[in-house]
């Protein structure tokens, strides 16, 4: 004979298995509407399209060694760093064309990130909002830069002058490719120093 | 007694010792040295010329003919690589410091740009220190480096050679303690940028070279006042 508190708590327990069951099932009904609305959630809104600013991209020119300032409209986004890799991918994108004054493969995809960090130094002599960018090139950017003194020279220097142009609290320039750092450019122009944007600046004129 | 004897020699002493230091021949001046630093070498080929040719090969045939000509002029050469062998850039420097030279030129060429181009150190000038930093030892030779370059920069335009100044950050030069350039020989182009001669053509090159000697033949003579 089963006593009559073991029949209540089999029905208690009964009871509460089978609430469970339901509830168990509610919730993957739940989680299946979830997963069904996420894969549909295209996107409702066009992405913000940065407005067109003027900027200065400082071109080299291998025909007579120099760097010349241009001003062109671009899309800027408002982020320092973001702008940062506007404005070189910009200045790559002109270098790849093969009519170019000086003509480097790659383009804007070269320029993979433009980090910005508080410029290192003696803290008692630097200016206190100077910033030092770390430019992460693409590998096949560098394995594909012609080879030579001057052309890896100018487009280094290109690269620190346009950053001042377009962000003056940028003091000071490293590169990395790949996110690693490497002896040279192409064989030649060192990568392992730190270049200081103001040496990079040129003397010149603006050409519209 | 004893005392003024003992004084009496040692003025004696001292008057022989004037007298020797007189009447000895003066020092030999230092042997002029001009150090020719051939780029790349080895497994380094550094970049490939539209002849065909690396430019590590370029490099070393303007090093020998530069090497002979300075060499007929009586001038010590001493060259980081006498064949295709591969040489660290902290070597190059270390034999350029050790000939405690009156120039040092790092040869290269290139297809990029036309003429020859002259680079100095682009490292801020700083005052002389007894012990520089090793990578950044250039920088107190910086002013010497640009007058060899506006000798050099003279001598290349004499000779109709189309120049370009520059200052460059490069790993080897950067460290030489002396008046210290990077020459790269670029193609000569005409007026529609079209090549007109390779930077590896013998002629060029022999046009090139005796403009150096002849430019660091003057800096002997010019220039090695501080």
């Amino acid at each position: 004979v089963i006593p009559r508190y073991q029949k209540i708590l089999f029905v208690v327990l009964l009871i509460a298995s089978l609430a469970m069951g339901v509830v168990l099932w509610q919730l993957r009904e739940r989680a299946h509407k979830r997963l069904v609305a996420g894969e549909s959630s295209a996107p409702t809104r066009a992405p913000e399209v940065a407005p067109a600013e003027q900027a200065t991209l400082v071109a080299a020119n291998d025909a007579d060694n120099s760097l010349v300032p241009q001003v062109h409209s671009l899309p800027l986004p408002a982020d320092p760093g973001a702008r940062a890799r506007a404005v070189l991918g910009r200045l790559l994108d002109l270098y790849a064309d093969p009519e170019a004054t000086h003509p480097v493969p790659g383009g804007a995809a070269s320029v993979t990130q433009v980090f910005l960090l508080p410029a290192p130094g003696d803290i008692q002599t630097r200016d206190p909002g100077a910033q030092l960018a770390v430019v992460n090139l693409a590998g096949n950017f560098a394995a594909s830069h012609p080879s030579g003194l001057q052309t890896e020279t100018l487009t280094l220097d290109s690269m620190c002058a346009t950053l001042r142009a377009n962000l003056p609290r940028v003091a000071e320039v490293r590169f990395l490719v790949d996110g690693q750092p490497r002896a040279t450019l192409a064989g030649h122009a060192d990568l392992t120093r730190t270049y200081l944007t103001a040496a990079a600046a040129p003397a010149e004129g603006i050409k519209p | 007694m004893a005392l003024s004897k003992f004084a009496t020699a040692v003025m004696i002493a001292s008057a022989v010792a004037v007298a020797a230091a007189q009447q000895a021949p003066p020092a030999p001046a230092q042997r002029f040295v001009v150090v020719l630093d051939a780029a790349h070498g080895g497994d380094d080929s550094g970049g490939k010329l539209d002849s065909g040719q690396l430019e590590k090969t370029a490099n070393l045939a303007l090093s020998v003919r530069l090497r002979s000509l300075l060499g007929a002029r009586g001038i010590l050469v001493v060259t980081t690589r006498e064949s295709d062998a591969s040489v660290e850039l902290n070597r190059r420097a270390e034999i350029a410091n050790r000939a405690n030279a009156g120039a040092c030129l790092s040869l290269h060429t290139s297809e990029s740009g036309s003429g020859v181009h002259l680079f100095a150190s682009s490292l801020p000038p700083v005052p002389s220190t007894r012990f520089p930093a090793w990578k950044t030892a250039q920088a107190a030779w910086i002013t010497r480096s640009l007058a060899l370059a506006g000798v050099l920069n003279s001598a290349l335009e004499h000779a109709d050679l189309n120049v370009t100044l520059g200052r460059t950050a490069l790993p080897g030069l950067d460290s030489m303690t002396c008046p210290a350039l990077a020459v790269e020989i670029a193609p000569q182009r005409g007026e529609d940028n079209t090549i007109t001669t390779e930077p590896d053509d013998a002629d060029y090159q022999a046009r090139v070279a005796a403009s150096l000697a002849a430019a660091i033949v003057q800096w002997r003579t010019e220039g090695r006042q501080p």
